[in-house]
């Protein structure tokens, strides 16, 4: 399995931590998996809304440390 | 019916309706919504190529936005329109009254356009004004 892409949203306020999110979706591939890093809580509640919204696999989210991990499947 | 149109209306200057105007517009676009934006009186001169004046704050929150890493207006409204496919049509009145051409603004932005047009345009949308 390939490795998982990081996208750092850390220490950006909302949507910063989406947007970093569609332009790492743009240069990804169906099937990658990546996982978005925020410090934004909000980030991390509207961010798997998003994904169910367009349709791409949601996979985990995860808090360490003030830091949300957001894991994610690329669709479509 | 619900639907999947938005149309965003900003007439503001002021910091906080311009960032929750961009927030709106930007993350429509990126969820597939069409997105349709009209700027107008003391919002168009913030896309004047060039313009470095900040817009001023109405309150509280305007003065947390600027000091805390959130992202610009204009950031947000150019990713819309890359990230998104929205559309910004400058209002055709508010560039003669300020006396701008069209290639003095964003780059980003459509053709002007003016009121008549953009109410039929936006007639099966959902109107959002900041």
């Amino acid at each position: 399995m390939a490795e998982r892409k990081i996208v750092d949203g850390r220490g950006s306020f909302c949507p910063g931590p989406l947007m970093e999110l569609i332009v790492a979706l743009k240069s990804s591939q169906i099937g990658d998996e990546l996982e978005v890093l925020s410090t934004d809580k909000g980030s991390a509640n509207d961010i798997p809304e998003w994904l169910n919204k367009v349709g791409h696999e949601y996979l985990s989210t995860s808090e360490s440390e003030g830091v949300w991990h957001i894991a994610l499947r690329k669709s479509k | 019916m619900a639907t999947n149109k938005i149309c965003v209306v900003v007439v503001s200057g002021t910091l906080e309706r311009l960032q929750m105007a961009a927030m709106v517009a930007s993350v429509a676009a990126v969820s597939g919504q069409d997105v349709m934006v009209f700027l107008s009186m003391n919002a168009l001169s913030h896309f004047v190529k060039g313009n470095t004046v900040k817009a001023p704050h109405e309150g509280e929150m305007g003065a947390l936005i600027a000091s805390h890493k959130v992202p610009e207006f204009k950031t947000l409204f150019e990713q819309a329109v890359e990230l998104g496919d929205a559309k910004i049509y400058p209002c055709s009145m508010a560039m003669d009254i300020l006396g701008v051409e069209q290639d003095a603004l964003e780059k980003y932005l459509e053709k002007a356009t003016g009121l008549t047009k953009f109410l039929h345009d936006s007639s099966d949308g959902q109107i959002w004004t900041f």
